[in-house]
């Protein structure tokens, strides 16, 4: 674990953050009941036999919104591509440790990853629609899946919940790569709801977007965390503030010798103590922006 | 204390004469080229257009009377062979493109062996592949010199061309594409059949069609599998057969004139075919050419 300092005297806070959205962050947290959806325990990920990501152990909560906050190669990344096994993809990487999700780990033998997969949504940073229209996007999963019955209402029901349908009702069979980006996003957002999924991964799903549709996104997710848990890397750290209730920092260990640089997980807390209170000096300089 | 810049005026002299220089030598290029293509089908459909008449296209060869043969079986034949070929190429071609660029693990020997036989296979000259398949198809398997031999060896011809556009189209399909059908939980074979598949096709399209046309303007290999010259009925999968390549140059090796005149009406024919394929094949590239 990392050496736990003393608290600064002042509470140190990122410059231009409104201290109503925090206030208002830390009632909300205190008020929903915490079931622990993802239980992480020693998680490491090596590309190649070298360690990306090392140790790290954390629970995330149901119905909560999780952000992963840290500088670049922190390994955040990765992280999050291991809940719903995409990892699996990269021939070279390989897993250690364990995720228990409603107990059973996604890693073991008898679990498949398509199946997790089915569960576990994941929108990416650049969006990435099909090259077909924006129905056959959203039925896209439905279809693979065999639900055939009420197609029409699943695919209306999945836009009206990514905040899109109103948009694009009227040209539902004309090609996504249409739409605008921050409309792409929601399409993507709206593609994973479409499968019903119990949780959404978002692997900083506004930074390639304006700040507009990067709003529309984040009011999105303050709507969709009734129904679905949502994990979201961000490199925007007034984004994790807006949105999460949970917080973990991750950063980089360098091991000079080796020429190494391995993530760790630093803290992690409910966001406003991370942003006001953190019990990490390494937290403090990089939320104050002194992290160099 | 900013310097007044230089009055704007005329390009320096020396610079000005190089540049028209080369642009004259660029042009020469270019007319070379033109002139002679031109110039050879001037004379083509100044030979041919005469011969160009209904009995053509309906009368066989006759050895003894220009003015009454034509090229019907030759046609014909031509006609099977392309059909037998696409048939043949496009499923094994295909598969392989498949096979190479998202089953195979590079990791391995025999994938890498693989590769380098493709690429190689695809420079070795056509009267090699005729010998082959005398030796193999004709002798070997006993096939005799019949129209299935003829097409089997055309499709050994270009295997490896369309193995190699189809990689092609294949790989150009993104991976953000694939990454986003996995992550709805869709299996390997799925994410290939209705997302790389269906985003790959105008350019294996493009590729097959233009292997295709090479494949019918080949004379050596369909010479030595046993084209014949003289055949007056027409064409059947396991029986003589001949094909306009291989007519047009019977004709041209004969004594008399108007068997020359014959040959120009029969390249006419065949310049026709291969100028509608690859039209075809523009077509296809642009009407389904994508944006990512």
């Amino acid at each position: 674990m990392p050496d736990m300092e003393s608290a600064p005297a002042a509470p140190a806070t990122i410059a231009g953050l409104d201290e109503k959205i925090l206030t208002e962050r830390r009632e909300a947290v205190s008020r929903t009941r915490r079931d622990v959806l993802f239980d992480v325990d020693g998680l490491t990920v090596s590309y190649a036999d070298v360690p990306a990501l090392k140790n790290v152990s954390l629970e995330i909560y149901k119905n909560f919104v999780t952000a992963f906050i840290g500088p670049s190669g922190c390994g955040k990344s990765t992280f999050i591509r291991c809940f719903n096994r995409m990892n699996d993809l990269i021939p070279t990487a390989s897993v250690e440790g364990k995720i228990l999700y409603h107990g059973t780990d996604l890693y073991g033998h008898e679990v498949d990853s398509v199946e997790v997969r089915k569960r576990i949504g994941m929108v990416f940073q650049k969006p990435n629609p099909f090259p077909k229209s924006i129905y056959d996007n959203v039925a896209f999963g439905p279809r693979i899946l065999g639900w055939k019955k009420e197609l029409d209402d699943r695919v209306e029901r999945a836009l009206r919940n990514a905040a899109l349908w109103d948009e694009v009702k009227n040209r539902l069979k004309s090609s996504a790569y249409g739409l605008s980006g921050g409309q792409q996003q929601r399409l993507c957002i709206a593609r994973c709801l479409a499968v019903e999924p119990d949780v959404l991964l978002m692997d900083e799903p506004a930074s390639a977007l304006d700040p507009i549709s990067t709003t529309a996104i984040e009011d999105l997710m303050h709507t969709l965390k009734r129904d679905y848990t949502i994990v979201i890397v961000t490199h925007n750290m007034q984004q994790a503030a807006r949105v999460a209730d949970m917080t973990a920092f991750f950063s980089v260990e360098v091991d000079e010798e080796q020429d190494r640089r391995t993530g760790i997980l630093v803290e992690y807390d409910e966001t406003p103590t991370i942003f006001t209170n953190p019990g990490d000096k390494r937290t403090e300089d990089y939320v104050t922006g002194r992290f160099g | 204390m900013s310097t007044i810049p230089a009055p704007l005026g005329q390009r320096p002299r020396g610079d000005k004469v190089r540049g028209t220089i080369f642009y004259v030598l660029l042009l020469i290029s270019v007319a070379v080229g033109f002139i002679v293509l031109f110039t050879l089908i001037v004379d083509v459909v100044q030979k041919g257009i005469g011969y160009i008449d209904p009995l053509f296209f309906t009368e066989p060869n006759n050895p003894t009377n220009p003015q009454e043969a034509g090229a019907k079986p030759a046609i014909l034949g031509t006609i099977y062979l392309m059909v037998l070929l696409l048939m043949f190429v496009v499923p094994i071609g295909v598969g392989t493109a498949i096979y190479l660029e998202e089953y195979a693990d590079r990791e391995r020997w025999y994938n890498r062996l693989l590769e380098l036989n493709i690429q190689n296979l695809a420079a070795v000259p056509s009267i090699v592949y005729g010998i082959l398949g005398l030796a193999f198809l004709v002798r070997g398997l006993g096939l005799g010199r019949v129209l299935l031999a003829g097409a089997l060896i055309l499709t050994l011809l270009v295997l490896p061309t369309v193995i190699v556009a189809s990689r092609e189209a294949i790989r150009s399909v993104p991976d953000s594409i694939r990454q986003g059908a996995y992550a709805l939980g869709a299996t390997q074979w799925q994410v290939v059949r209705r997302q790389v598949l269906p985003a790959a096709i105008p350019g294996i399209a493009t590729g097959s069609i233009l292997a295709l046309a090479r494949a019918i303007g080949e004379t050596a290999p369909l010479l030595l599998v046993g084209a014949l010259t003289y055949v007056t009925v027409d064409p059947s999968l396991l029986g003589s057969f001949t094909a306009l390549p291989v007519q047009i140059y019977q004709w041209i090796a004969r004594p008399q004139e108007e068997f020359r005149y014959l040959a120009a009406a029969g390249i006419m024919v065949l310049l026709a075919i291969l100028l509608t394929m690859n039209a075809f094949a523009i077509w296809l590239r642009n009407r389904y050419q994508r944006r990512w």
